[in-house]
């Protein structure tokens, strides 16, 4: 299974996002200590949840990080999130519009 | 609690108000991540120790361990974790991060 697929599937069941968008950004990082070839290094994680309603920022990407751990520990080397609830997406696209 | 890391992290955020545990040093960072931190450090000239982690790997998982937190860089203010990359390049934006300097009684450039 892809990493990204492992990914979407453990964050999806353990958070019920209404939304998550995931990116592999590793070929951005070619040439530096973490890339491989073949990617699925680096990815970037927009997640929104109302798993994060009342938590801060290092909240939120704890329980990202605490379930992604395994992968953390393993294939991903860097993991960069934006864990918003469905309330601060709605604000933040009407900003973007 | 019994890592002797431990007692040398919490003696670099009891002695500096801002310290940044990075991925090689303030003048040459050796990761994009940390690089992009003290980028923001040094856009509000705040003072700041770089401890860099890449020269003792018992640090480098140390902190990981002392933050609960596995990814590097690593912001600390007054001895609070604020966060890593991600979190201080948002709060940077939005003005939170000043907003947390004004709080902590930080010096900073507008």
């Amino acid at each position: 299974m892809k990493v990204a697929d492992t990914i979407r599937r453990k964050l999806t069941e353990a958070l019920s996002p209404v939304a998550l968008h995931i990116v592999d950004d590793s070929d951005k990082h070619r040439g530096h200590a973490g890339y491989r070839e073949g990617g699925e290094s680096h990815f970037t994680v927009t997640i929104v949840s109302t798993a994060f309603e009342g938590d801060n920022r290092v909240a939120r990407q704890r329980k990202v990080y605490t379930i992604l751990a395994e992968e953390l520990a393993g294939p991903v080397h860097a993991l960069s999130v934006f864990a918003l609830t469905p309330a601060e997406a709605r604000s933040q696209e009407k900003r973007q519009q | 609690m019994t890592n002797p890391v431990f007692e040398r992290i919490q003696k670099d955020i009891d002695e500096n108000e801002v310290v940044l545990f990075m991925k090689g040093t303030p003048q040459f960072p050796q990761c994009g991540f940390s690089s992009a931190v003290a980028q923001i450090l040094d856009y509000f000239q705040v003072p700041y120790k770089g401890v860099d982690v890449l020269q003792d790997p018992s640090l480098r998982e140390g902190i990981k361990e002392f933050s609960q937190w596995p990814t590097i860089p690593q912001l600390y203010v007054k001895g609070e974790f604020i966060g890593g990359c991600d979190i201080v390049r948002e709060m940077a934006e939005s003005g939170e991060l000043t907003q947390l300097f004004d709080e902590k009684g930080i010096q900073y450039a507008a």
